[in-house]
């Protein structure tokens, strides 16, 4: 019943959220044109289609793929983030928190000052994605200990990887031509400005994949939630999981800040509020995170567009702007809660 | 012939970073009778729960599952022949009770015990007094709820063989009395139970066999009123013991 009812709510949220972004924006579109520009986009001439060549083609190759690439980018972030708390044991767990966002980071600025950028932004994303899984494995054998990971340990890892891959990035960014520069920092900042729908595709597929992935292994995961050690009695294999689990979660994260950008916070908030409203079994804590995220990115993404008018915010400084005090908030909880950091 | 939910120790060594936690012990578990692993603190009886349950690889000598290497059994099928209630009773996220006995029933997806989830589920809760829970958060459960509420979650795990490492440890009189019976229980039913207990005069009235351990080695293993004597528990103890006969059965009080 209660699931239903967030069901709805997201789906509502959702299609209102993807017309109000296909609307808004610098050129004035009409309601009727968004549907018929969709249908044209697929192919299907209709009645509804703008008469104006120039809205069509701003609903196609603009708009349309923008809108896809932050409803993708939003499941996939909040799936990782859930899958990462769950392998983790902890709810603080997520891959900007503990640095996975700043190890793709790295990698991608690597493959920019390299030059490879030059080869495609597939070459930007393959070194992001192999960043953010070098990340993603030492933070986890670093910050665990007897099947758990205390709260102290996965910030203090957090705090280290962050600040090798700050380090790495300023060298980078050091090292870079002018050029380079700009296009590291801006695609630090994160951006779904010029999304392109082969990168969409890309997003989309990997993002579908891990979704699915991770809800086969959802009961798996309640089952980590009682330790490790209760995990394997029950007959779970942790070490394989885990693994697979931190591929997941390094190829959605690696994936989404590959071609948007570091978009921190919204694996952090998205999972937490749906363990509120639904209760913490992660088959549907993961789907419902994956439309959350969707929803929570469209309108970061609505507003850095359109609260400036004529400019455009970075949608990364948007999530953190909410993600920081919520996270702040969670700590005071957690803290009051058991008196201390454990 | 052996029976099911057999499991042997042959010789069994295990060394932790080169100091010897278990010498040369050998000792079997059998189906239909409690016993009941006793000794001072540091003594190996979890290390030795542990090797038993197939979690820890002995550094030397077997154990085996009727007649079957512990080792080469697969994690799934070893959760399918026995169940392990630790002292670890944390939870990550705050589940439902009910969601969290339902998760000793994990072995069994997937197989035909599935159909008899619900009864399996609901008569663990009602063995370890925890049906009254079901709706509430685990997470908001006082120490000894949450060790109930574990032990239901062993009891709907239904395996031949049970594990139980300090059960009683966070129970009052009543629960602990509960835990007993539940173990004597579970043995009369053809199960095997393998207890380890800090309170003697607990392990005298529960087990059917108890083994006494010491600084690694096992010292006696037999009927409680022959290896719960004054005389041996003096001397692995270290403290003058009396020991009184109730029912059979042997009680202990320290010389004071």
């Amino acid at each position: 019943m209660k699931r239903l009812v967030v069901a709805l709510s997201l789906g509502a949220l959702l299609v209102a959220g993807i017309l109000t972004s296909a609307l808004l924006g610098q050129l004035p579109v009409q309601p009727s044109e968004v549907w018929g520009g969709f249908l044209r986009a697929i192919g299907l001439a209709n009645p509804w289609q703008p008469e104006d060549p120039v809205i069509q083609s701003a609903l196609q190759f603009v708009r349309f793929p923008r809108i896809v690439m932050a409803i993708v980018v939003g499941a996939a972030l909040a799936a990782a983030g859930a899958v990462m708390q769950a392998i983790f044991g902890n709810p603080l767990a997520e891959p900007g928190v503990v640095g996975v966002s700043s190890g793709a980071a790295l990698g991608a600025a690597t493959a920019i000052v390299l030059g490879l950028a030059a080869v495609g932004d597939f070459a930007i994303a393959l070194f992001a994605f192999t960043g953010g899984l070098l990340a993603t494995l030492l933070v986890y054998f670093v910050s665990r200990a007897n099947g758990r990971t205390e709260v102290v340990t996965l910030l203090l890892t957090g705090i280290a990887v962050n600040a090798f891959a700050g380090a790495g990035l300023a060298f980078a960014l050091f090292a870079a031509s002018t050029a380079s520069r700009e296009q590291i920092i801006f695609w630090q900042l994160g951006s779904l400005n010029g999304a392109l729908w082969n990168e969409v595709l890309v997003v989309l597929v990997v993002a579908v994949a891990g979704v699915v992935a991770s809800v086969v292994l959802g009961r798996r995961y309640d089952l980590l939630a009682l330790g490790e050690r209760n995990a394997r009695h029950l007959g779970l294999d942790v070490e394989r999981l885990r693994l697979l689990s931190i591929v997941i979660v390094a190829l959605l994260t690696g994936v989404a800040v590959a071609f948007v950008g570091i978009v921190a916070f919204v694996g952090l908030v998205v999972p937490h509020v749906m363990r509120m409203l639904l209760g913490p079994q992660h088959r549907a804590l993961i789907v419902f995170s994956a439309f959350g995220g969707a929803v929570l990115m469209l309108a970061a993404d609505l507003l850095a567009r359109t609260i400036v008018p004529g400019a455009e915010l970075p949608i990364g400084m948007l999530t953190s702007l909410v993600g920081g005090p919520f996270f702040f908030f969670l700590l005071w909880r957690q803290r009051r809660r058991s008196g201390g950091w454990a | 012939m052996t029976l099911p939910g057999t499991i042997t120790a042959s010789s069994v060594s295990v060394e932790l970073d080169g100091r010897p936690v278990l010498q040369d012990v050998s000792l079997d578990v059998v189906a239909g009778e409690v016993l009941a692993l006793v000794g001072p603190n540091g003594a190996g009886k979890s290390t030795l729960l542990s090797v038993l349950s197939g979690e820890r690889v002995p550094t030397s000598g077997l154990v085996e599952v009727e007649g079957r290497d512990i080792q080469t059994f697969s994690a799934l099928e070893l959760a399918r022949i026995r169940s392990v209630l630790t002292q670890d009773n944390a939870l990550s996220f705050p589940f439902r009770v009910g969601d969290v006995i339902a998760m000793g029933r994990a072995p069994w997806t997937r197989t035909t015990e599935l159909a008899r989830d619900s009864e399996v589920i609901a008569r663990a809760a009602e063995q370890a007094d925890v049906g009254h829970l079901a709706d509430r958060r685990f997470t908001e459960l006082s120490g000894g709820e949450r060790a109930r509420v574990s032990l239901a979650r062993v009891l709907a795990q239904d395996t031949p063989v049970v594990f139980l490492d300090e059960p009683t440890a966070a129970l009052d009189l009543r629960h602990q009395e509960d835990v007993l019976r539940i173990a004597r229980e579970l043995a009369a039913a053809g199960r095997a139970v393998v207890v380890v207990v800090h309170d003697l005069s607990l392990a005298g009235a529960v087990a059917d066999r108890v083994a006494l351990l010491s600084a690694g080695s096992l010292v006696a293993v037999g009927t409680p009123a022959s290896v719960l004597t004054a005389a041996s528990i003096s001397s692995v103890y270290g403290l003058a013991v009396r020991v009184v006969e109730i029912d059979g059965r042997p009680l202990i009080v320290p010389e004071r």
